[in-house]
């Protein structure tokens, strides 16, 4: 537990230079600015450790930055993804307050990679705390000689700004980011071309997530396997998994993918009040929630929730008991996707009003027999029909409340109240 | 004068993070700095005088703070309770300590109290979910709040 990203997280000042580099913070990258690794070499690492993407989609990081035509002509940039905000994952907060460091590093050793000279991180804007900390530490690695151009006398130029967000949940998207890093609104772009060929100010462009720059430094210096090996097949190292809801110890927890979900559950204080487990959304709101059952049976890693009938996500764990109104719970899930769609496309624009409102409509004690058919319509019609993956991450809540748990939906509109609130 | 010597300065150090002739980047923060200088509000005068000072159309400059979230085209009190009510939170009995909230200032959220000091926002996520229920207070969090923390927070509010 706590081996990479929150390392330090028991230490005193865990937040400040001196730290970090007490436990061999930045030894990395003073090894790149004395010419001791190629480009080559640290993305076979990121190959071997199986580190794949931590914001959700879960992307290979090193078969990501080998696309990125690092001997093109012009600028590049390397960005980061802190801009977290799905319901559930509060995980990239606690990096950025904890180990901004590790953020620099990994995205220094990025720009290295990939020839990319200027980086941002994109923050979102509440995350005000997390800000001054991540500007703070920015502030002590350029006071050190870390960054800048031509550092310690090397060919190596790194400048790394922070950027922040002002509350648009789209804008976690990769592209509707680099929209947004513009000056535009955070409306995401059609694909291809990807980021890597024209990406921000149109120039080649390296997205990541926090998290995933966050674990780069530690899987350098201790190597890809050692990485890799904390891990399971398809799913190298650990992860932070942000468990809330009904539990008794509610945080975020590092720990090594493949982890039963039974484990976890214990690490976070077990059911609250002693109640009884109803269902996991183990993911993110985006990811299909899973019944008590399917949960329990389930490992933490890609294949182990894939299995299980849901995803990894961003490792976002919400924990319901049976007090939980499925029926409320989607309508608040569907209220999200409903105030978050960005506009562009209209079956997500015009679908997930359909969907918060049918919702809505059932909670009210109005809803109609065939509602729960509307819903899996309009849900299907979204799904796969838009630019970006918000379409996606409405419609399948959706579409696996009802598969797994349409009674609650079917007593709702036939008796115009909840079966298990009183 | 609607953009201060002292936030075109600040304005000025956001700028300088982005490469030449894109200042537009900076237009998110500007109309922040503004609007905080406004009354928390962002009238169409000043979201054109930001879109004039970063040399940006000024439809442009509107379409951004008419998209995100936390910019304020109506009134708003002084300092700004933005209470999350989403799926961690709502489990976490959000609901019912929003109402405590809404009874105790005597206002609906989306509304100002009469005496303009504090407005009540029901928000989306604030990816602050382990620490749930919570609420946003102009630039802090505050986290596991209970009725009575929340009457302290409050009461605190000059």
């Amino acid at each position: 537990m706590n081996e990479v990203c929150f390392k330090n997280i028991d230490k005193d000042q865990c937040w400040s230079l001196e730290t970090y580099e007490a436990t061999g913070g930045y030894s990395t990258w003073r090894k790149i600015l004395k010419g001791e690794y190629t480009p080559d070499e640290i993305i076979n690492e990121l190959k071997t450790s199986g580190l794949r993407g931590r914001g959700g989609a879960g992307f290979p990081t090193g078969l990501k930055w080998s696309f990125m035509p690092r001997n093109a002509q012009g600028q590049k940039y390397v960005v980061c993804n802190s801009d977290e905000g799905e319901p559930g994952t509060c995980k990239d907060r606690d990096i950025l307050r904890f180990n901004p460091h590790s953020v620099i590093e990994g995205m220094a050793i990025g720009s290295f990679v990939m020839n990319a000279t200027i980086g941002y991180n994109y923050i979102r804007g509440e995350f005000m705390e997390p800000f001054n900390r991540f500007e703070g530490a920015l502030k002590e690695a350029y006071a050190a000689g870390l960054l800048g151009k031509n550092i310690n006398g090397s060919e190596v130029s790194f400048d790394l700004y922070s950027h922040l967000g002002a509350g648009a949940y789209i804008v976690g998207e990769e592209t509707a980011l680099l929209e947004s890093l513009e000056g535009k609104k955070g409306q995401p772009r059609f694909k291809p071309p990807f980021p890597a060929n024209v990406g921000l100010y149109g120039k080649p462009t390296t997205i990541n997530n926090t998290e995933s720059f966050a674990s780069v430094p530690e899987i350098m210096s201790k190597g890809g396997q050692w990485f890799a090996d904390l891990g399971v097949e398809n799913s190298g190292g650990t992860k932070l998994f942000s468990v809330s809801g009904h539990v008794n110890n509610p945080a975020n927890f590092e720990v090594s993918m493949g982890m039963p979900f039974s484990e976890l559950l214990e690490l976070a204080g077990g059911m609250r009040n002693g109640a009884k487990l109803k269902a996991v959304i183990p993911g993110g709101s985006s990811t299909p929630v899973l019944t008590a059952e399917a949960a329990m049976g389930m490992t933490m890693d890609y294949d182990g929730i894939d299995k299980a009938g849901s995803m990894l996500g961003a490792g976002s764990v919400i924990i319901m008991d049976e007090s939980t109104c499925m029926v409320k719970a989607l309508t608040r899930l569907a209220h999200f996707y409903y105030d978050e769609s960005c506009g562009q496309c209209t079956p997500c624009r015009e679908g997930t009003g359909w969907l918060y409102r049918v919702l809505k409509r059932i909670m009210d004690g109005k809803g109609k027999a065939e509602d729960i058919d509307l819903l899996m319509s309009v849900q299907e019609k979204i799904m796969g029909n838009t630019i970006c993956a918000l379409g996606d991450a409405a419609a399948m809540p959706v579409e696996s409340f009802l598969r797994n748990f349409r009674e609650e939906f079917e007593y709702y509109i036939e008796h115009g109240k909840s079966m298990v609130e009183k | 004068m609607i953009i201060s010597d002292n936030t075109k300065k600040q304005i000025d150090s956001w700028i300088e993070k982005y490469p030449q002739g894109k200042q537009s980047s900076a237009v998110m923060e500007a109309l922040k700095l503004v609007q905080a200088e406004n009354d928390n509000q962002l009238t169409s005068e000043a979201i054109q005088a930001v879109a004039d000072y970063l040399d940006m159309p000024g439809i442009a400059a509107a379409e951004v703070a008419t998209f995100y979230e936390n910019y304020n085209h109506k009134p708003v009190g002084k300092h700004i309770i933005r209470f999350c009510h989403n799926i961690s939170c709502m489990l976490n009995g959000a609901d019912d300590l929003i109402t405590h909230l809404e009874t105790k200032l005597g206002v609906k959220t989306g509304e100002v109290t009469k005496d303009g000091l504090i407005s009540v926002k029901k928000v989306e996520c604030l990816g602050a979910c382990v620490g749930a229920p919570m609420f946003q207070i102009d630039d802090q969090y505050y986290e596991h709040l209970t009725a009575d923390k929340i009457d302290d927070i409050v009461d605190g509010l000059k």
